[in-house]
């Protein structure tokens, strides 16, 4: 069934983007991931233009995130000073990644620097997952070995210290300031929530306990991409609303279904398919970046 | 008048195969080489023309569409002796600016490096005409009307910073034509007795809204004898029109919709689940 989109002014099969919003739900229920980082890629790949995927990415984010946060706060893993600061710190990058997206726009590189973006970080958390679920997969027999809570390193040294409670944490509000920038930077630039970012940097420089780092990052996401999608529409008028329903209801449906099926896979084996998949969607865009393209020019609508 | 053109459709619907044939076939050599556009005499011959339809709606369930585009010769004398009349059809979406990009491999990889912005190109031209385009129409007459594709497109914005800007509007030609937007159909006007012809153009489905304009122009000899002009109106209705007019009248309303949209499907999504999970 041809669906005529209203913004993006192109006809595309409904039941592909369903079927895109289910296959991205069903990570999200299996992975515990947002998807945001494969279903822009996606959308690129069935012919959305960029500027619209971004926009729309962001949207249908914000969907899943919240049905995440909700499910977070009954269970009281959200620490929610820690997601006001990094949420501060999200919207300012937000507003900036969106201006950096207009003069990227200006200069005709969007696709470039959208894509460059998607090969590194793809190909850095992807590597990084592969790596660490062959570990655990390869001592999955023997437990035990527990890391310490967290460790104390330069972030600790800044000053305007901060007691974050529920995180048990007694650091300087600069750093996760900078960490919700940079995510939020990156949210509007590439369309993503940013979780897969976020959630190490958590972990890894602010010392955060797993425990809360999951319902944080998804509070603050929520709030990061709901604002970054207001921006691109007031901005741009690039969020396809006809778009973003079809991916939610894709998107809630698959959700379900990936978290029946996560329930009764092995864990490490799943985080070795993900890696995989996101390895392979990084291949794919490096070799439009490296590959001589079919067609050297390219046409972009308006004189910037 | 309206009987004589339902009459006409039904009689080209039903034959439209068979007339496909009745096509005359032109002799490229055959143009005479005295014809000059300046003696015009008054036109003895006139196009009297119809549309299936003067407007397009674009649903959400919208697939592309095909208009039908007949009519007839009018004349008050006889059919000239020569060669045979000829009839070319256009139809043209509404212009707008376009800035076409050239990638170039810089530090090993692909990046747009120098471009050409062209101010005003249609974003659909489709050109049918009753035989091969370059035998029925002479270049100054293809000047002054623009009729032929690389004729579309107008006026370089700016100062043009390319060597040359040739490569760059045959690429936009291609890139449309690869997507069916740009279109020559030659040979796809029938045209019967040298009175009666019919033209089908197909709009695809990548269709922007506007008001669209389409010309039949009447050739002898190489050279336009009449045009006719009608409009055909292409908008979005419905549901497509309310969000798409709501996105550019009131984007922070729009956006705040998406949004709830979106807070209230992940609210329900949650709200679902939980529900399922425990019955």
């Amino acid at each position: 069934m041809q669906i005529f989109l209203p913004i993006a002014e192109v006809s595309v099969n409904a039941f592909i983007l369903v079927g895109l919003g289910g296959l991205v739900g069903l990570m999200s229920g299996l992975f515990g991931v947002g998807g945001g980082f494969l279903i822009t890629p996606l959308l690129f790949f069935i012919g959305i233009p960029p500027a619209i995927a971004v926009a729309t990415g962001a949207n249908q984010v914000v969907a899943s995130s919240v049905s995440g946060v909700l499910a977070h706060v009954k269970r009281k893993s959200v620490d929610f000073r820690m997601g006001g600061v990094l949420l501060a710190g999200g919207l300012v990058g937000s507003w900036l990644g969106v201006w950096v997206f207009t003069i990227l726009q200006q200069v005709g590189q969007v696709d470039l620097v959208v894509q460059l973006c998607y090969v590194f970080f793809l190909g850095l958390i992807g590597a990084m997952m592969l790596q660490e679920s062959v570990r655990a997969l390869r001592r999955s027999s023997k437990p035990g070995h527990r890391k310490r809570l967290h460790q104390h390193n330069w972030v600790h040294r800044w000053p305007v210290k901060v007691k974050f409670r529920a995180s048990g944490l007694y650091i300087s509000v600069f750093p996760p300031l900078l960490v919700g920038l940079a995510v939020g930077v990156l949210a509007a630039i590439m369309g993503v929530g940013g979780g897969f970012i976020m959630v190490p940097a958590m972990i890894y420089l602010l010392g955060m306990p797993t425990k809360v780092v999951v319902g944080t990052s998804l509070f603050q996401i929520t709030f990061v991409t709901a604002f970054t999608t207001v921006m691109h529409a007031v901005s741009y008028n690039t969020v396809d609303m006809m778009l973003a329903v079809l991916l939610i209801i894709g998107g809630v449906v698959g959700a379900q279904f990936g978290t029946t099926l996560g329930a009764r896979l092995r864990a490490e084996q799943l985080r070795i398919l993900l890696a995989l998949l996101v390895l392979a969607v990084c291949g794919k865009l490096a070799l439009d970046l490296f590959l001589t393209p079919d067609d050297l020019y390219s046409i972009q609508q308006g004189i910037t | 008048m309206r009987a004589w053109t339902a009459g006409l459709m039904l009689l080209v619907l039903t034959c439209a195969a068979s007339a496909q044939s009745l096509v005359p076939q032109t002799d490229a050599g055959s143009l005479p080489v005295e014809a000059t556009p300046t003696a015009d005499p008054p036109p003895q011959e006139t196009v009297v023309a119809g549309l299936s339809s003067d407007s397009v709606a674009i649903t959400a369930s919208f697939d592309g569409s095909e208009i039908l585009i007949y009519g007839a010769i009018k004349r008050e004398t006889p059919i000239p002796d020569g060669p045979p009349v000829q009839v070319i059809v256009t139809v043209e979406a509404p212009s707008s600016s376009v800035t076409v990009w050239r990638k170039e491999r810089k530090a090993g990889i692909w990046i747009n490096a120098e471009s050409v912005r062209i101010g005003a190109a249609p974003g659909f031209y489709a050109v049918a005409t009753s035989a091969a385009l370059d035998d029925i129409l002479l270049p100054e007459w293809d000047n002054r009307y623009r009729i032929s594709l690389s004729h579309a497109m107008r006026a370089f914005a700016g100062q043009v910073a390319v060597e040359s800007a040739v490569p760059f509007t045959e690429a936009l030609i291609r890139i449309r034509e690869d997507e069916g937007l740009y279109r020559l159909d030659e040979g796809s006007v029938s045209l019967i007795d040298q009175t009666l012809f019919r033209a089908d153009v197909s709009l695809p489905a990548n269709l922007v809204e506007g008001a669209y304009k389409t010309r039949i122009f009447l050739l002898r000899n190489g050279e336009v004898i009449d045009v006719f002009v009608a409009p055909i109106n292409v908008r979005k209705v419905g549901l497509e029109r309310w969000l798409y007019r709501l996105a550019f009248d009131q984007p922070f309303l729009y956006g705040l919709m998406s949004l709830s949209v979106a807070v209230f499907a992940g609210w329900g999504a949650s709200a679902a689940f939980r529900k399922l999970r425990r019955p």
